[in-house]
């Protein structure tokens, strides 16, 4: 009986002293929950090692996100003519990135804006260029030439990361917008 | 006191065994593109490709291995259509370099393709690693 009473004894006495850690823990909860929001709003973030170093060596390792199945498998079936680069992998590489891309792809994905992305082709067309997509027209009509294409800073539209500086996590907020030369863009 | 002076031994033992890690890297691939007839490969021929500019008939017409990576191997390249930052290719600015083989291989093929129209041959390849590991 006296066993039982002590064991009571440490049961509570836990339970009080780990009160202020839960309640303490909530503004960790919170933090966590609106980064989830956050991301949950653009496209999944690349974090594959693999991925990151096979497809981020040349160029921005773009999100899988942003393009369906079919447009990935159209890609990588020409990787030896890869918009006018070279960037063939071995067989056994590229069979992993191909199923990276395909279990992450726009039609595959609970990002909002990568079912976004999706929901603007049109079923059988496979644009190659994530640019290409109206989606993404219809999101940079209003970006006058002198910003992207004739801006030295950006070149093209294929460089997300010129502008969207949150581009590699993931994140197109209109507010994390910079473009060079000009700063941020009001809508 | 004995601190830093453990740290210095440490640094240097770490500095020597990564030097030879990339030592023995170049030199079983030159054995390697020996065997595949390299029999006459020297930095010097290396260094007279890396220089040299090939015609293309798509864009970027004239290309040369500085159009990404520079004429100066110790100094950071930028990559001529993405813009992308290319580390430094000398195994001196960038101790990663030259100690993967598959990863030699990797870029030799692509960036010999794009730059040259083919594939290069087991003497340039050669060549090329003497050159950028001197």
């Amino acid at each position: 009986m006296k066993n039982i009473l002590s064991i009571a004894a440490v049961i509570f006495t836990i339970g009080f002293v780990s009160l202020p850690v839960v309640w303490g823990d909530s503004d960790f909860r919170w933090g966590e929950m609106e980064e989830y929001e956050h991301r949950s709003t653009g496209v999944a973030a690349v974090s594959n090692p693999l991925y990151r170093e096979e497809c981020g060596s040349c160029h921005m390792p773009y999100s899988p996100g942003l393009l369906p199945g079919s447009s990935w498998m159209k890609m990588m079936s020409g990787l030896e003519d890869h918009f006018g680069d070279n960037a063939e992998l071995d067989a056994e590489t590229q069979n992993s990135i191909t199923n990276l891309l395909l279990a992450n792809s726009a039609d595959r994905s609970d990002y909002r804006r990568a079912r976004k992305f999706n929901r603007s082709i049109q079923p059988g067309n496979a644009p190659l260029r994530i640019s290409e997509t109206p989606y993404f027209r219809h999101e940079h009509d209003e970006i006058p030439n002198r910003m992207v294409t004739d801006n030295p800073k950006v070149k093209s539209f294929s460089h997300c990361n010129a502008c969207h500086t949150k581009a590699e996590q993931g994140s197109f907020n209109e507010h994390d917008i910079r473009i060079p030369g000009y700063g941020r863009w009001d809508d | 006191m004995k601190t830093p002076y453990l740290i210095l031994v440490l640094l240097i033992s770490t500095h020597i065994s990564l030097a030879q890690a990339e030592n023995e890297t170049v030199k079983a691939l030159l054995q390697v593109y020996a065997s595949q007839g390299a029999t006459e490969a020297n930095a010097e021929q290396g260094k007279h490709l890396w220089q040299k500019t090939f015609q293309s008939n798509s864009e970027f017409s004239k290309r040369s291995c500085a159009s990404c990576h520079t004429e100066n191997l110790s100094v950071a390249g930028k990559h001529i259509k993405t813009n992308k930052l290319i580390k430094p290719m000398a195994p001196s600015a960038n101790s990663e370099r030259l100690t993967d083989k598959k990863k030699i291989e990797k870029w030799f093929k692509r960036n010999c393709k794009w730059t040259m129209g083919r594939e290069c041959t087991a003497q340039e390849k050669a060549s090329f690693l003497l050159y950028i590991n001197k």
